[in-house]
């Protein structure tokens, strides 16, 4: 399915078997977040999650991460069942969450820290990292001398160094402005196209879920539910100026967009 | 305040009001124990060097030991606070509802059960320190976002990992907040300790002072207990630089 990989194999096969959550709140009225989540990623191919706001994304992420135990079904990552905390997961979050009394060295250094996987050559490593996402010297900078679209691709650094089988993504370029959007878009196909992570994206942009994506999936609003599972047939790389030209790209974007609209989302 | 001098335009305030005040004292010919001068003043600190340093000593004694007596007993029980919902529920509310009595008025009580000597002083500043240290801990405890506390746990961090990698750094800037209001209440404590009973002390020199109208002398005892109080803010300020990194820094 995925065209690429001349490195590493290192994207995880993913499983969500009849996954529900329900959330008992505060006043005790139960909230059903997700309502039996079927999906099934191959290792190494990107997946895209669009959905109203609100529909239980970043709760399916959650439970992916290992934060939040499911209420029913199965999650599985290389065959494990997921938990707790999955040390081939990577998360990246909308806020770039960077710690301001590290540099962005000590950022990336973190979760080597954690897991107490750091050794003399986690510095280069990090450095060699941080070039590759367009970040070389900065790596004694702090966080606040850097823009929003470097931050996150701080963020994006930090989970990478993990390696991680499973890189999540929460709406992580829904909080920069378009150029720096655009921007890194761009980059992280050609990141994931070198990587081969298998990625879980979720976002609002219907348009950069069909540009990154090799299958879009669509939920509906609250409960979740998958209601489009839809591949995403582009070859790759693919061009962020002429894909809007692209009646194929064209395509499958008026085909998502009919969903929210029968929906009344939009 | 260790700023505060570092700043020119502050500096020069500062002397721009001590000269006014000389030539004030001059031109006007009021006598020195109404309102002595700046160098009058100047002259009876050095003179009396020795003398001010023994009182300040004792002073100092008092406002550190009951300053360290609060954070030493105001950190863990913040941290009980912040960890345990119980201690949240039933402490916390009647600490923050405390914080709003004054605790100068128990001055004379402590007197009547602790004597003349350090103990009521030591007692009295840490009563008046400890709050701000027991508050601003919690509320530095709390600030942290919860996202990061996801995003380290989705990289396996235990409990402790979480309290020593993050919550811990990005609550210093609070806590030493804290510290350094209680360290200028710990030494209100103290004096207003020694105001109301004592036979050595910087507040008792004042009073001393007062018995024999010597104006200037409690003048200069004002000088020394600011001084006590700029310096030990100072080594607060001194010791955070070392530890904690503040936010605007790098901005
Ligand atoms: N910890 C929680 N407790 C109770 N309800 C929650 C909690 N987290 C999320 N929810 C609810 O679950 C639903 C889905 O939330 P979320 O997964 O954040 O949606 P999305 O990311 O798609 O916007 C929302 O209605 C939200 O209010
Ligand atoms: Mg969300």
């Amino acid at each position: 399915m995925s065209p690429n990989k001349a490195g590493g194999a290192i994207g995880a096969a993913v499983t969500l078997a009849n996954v529900s959550k329900t959330y008992a709140t505060r006043e005790g009225l139960p909230v059903q977040a997700l309502d039996a989540i079927n999906l099934e990623m191959t290792p190494g191919s990107f997946v895209a999650c669009v959905g109203p706001s609100g529909c239980g994304k970043s709760t399916m992420l959650s439970l992916l991460a290992g934060l939040i135990p499911s209420s029913e079904g199965e999650i599985r990552i290389d065959g494990e069942v997921v938990c707790k905390a999955h040390p081939k997961v990577g998360v990246v979050f909308q806020s770039d969450l960077l710690l301001y009394w590290r540099t962005v060295l000590g950022n990336v250094l973190l979760p080597l820290e954690i897991k107490k996987q750091r050794t003399e050559a986690s510095h280069d490593q990090v450095l060699e990292l941080l070039k590759q996402v367009g970040l070389e010297g900065f790596a004694d900078k702090y966080p606040s001398e850097l823009s929003g679209g470097m931050r996150q691709r701080v963020a994006l650094s930090r989970a990478l160094i993990q390696e991680p089988g499973l890189l999540l993504m929460d709406e992580p370029f829904a909080a920069l402005d378009a150029l720096t959007r655009e921007k890194l878009i761009v980059d992280l196909e050609a990141m994931w196209l070198r990587l081969g992570n298998t990625v879980l994206f979720i976002t609002h942009g219907i348009d950069e879920a069909v540009f990154l994506a090799d299958r879009v999936v669509v939920m509906s609003p609250r409960p979740g539910k998958i209601v489009l599972d839809l591949k995403i047939e582009i070859s790759r790389p693919r061009k962020w100026g002429s894909a809007h030209e692209d009646p194929l790209f064209l395509g499958y974007v008026r085909q998502i967009r009919k969903i929210f609209e029968a929906q009344g989302v939009l | 305040m260790a700023r505060l001098f570092e700043n020119s335009a502050a500096t020069l305030l500062i002397l721009t009001v001590l000269l006014v005040w000389q030539i004030a004292v001059i031109v006007s010919g009021i006598s020195e124990f109404v309102l002595p001068s700046p160098l009058q003043i100047a002259i009876r600190l050095v003179e009396e060097r020795w003398l001010l340093l023994s009182h300040a000593g004792v002073t100092a004694f008092e406002v550190l030991s009951g300053f360290l007596t609060s954070a030493v007993i105001g950190i863990p029980l913040a941290l009980a606070i912040f960890y345990s919902p119980i201690f949240e529920r039933a402490i916390y509310p009647v600490l923050v509802g405390m914080q709003t009595i004054p605790k100068i008025v128990l001055a004379p009580i402590l007197v009547l059960y602790l004597g003349y000597g350090w103990a009521p002083k030591i007692v009295l500043a840490f009563l008046i320190s400890f709050f701000p240290i027991v508050i601003s801990t919690v509320v530095g405890l709390q600030s942290l976002d919860k996202g990061l506390v996801n995003l380290v746990r989705s990289m396996g961090a235990t409990e402790a990992q979480i309290f020593f990698k993050i919550r811990l750094p990005a609550a210093l800037p609070n806590i030493f907040g804290g510290f350094k209001v209680a360290i200028s209440l710990a030494v209100i404590g103290a004096v207003i300790g020694e105001y109301i009973a004592a036979d050595k002390g910087l507040g008792y020199l004042q009073l001393q002072a007062n018995s024999q109208f010597d104006t200037t002398l409690n003048f200069a005892a004002v000088v020394v207990i600011s001084s006590v109080g700029i310096g030990l803010y100072s080594i607060l300020n001194w010791l955070e630089s070392k530890v904690s990194f503040r936010r605007e820094r790098a901005t």
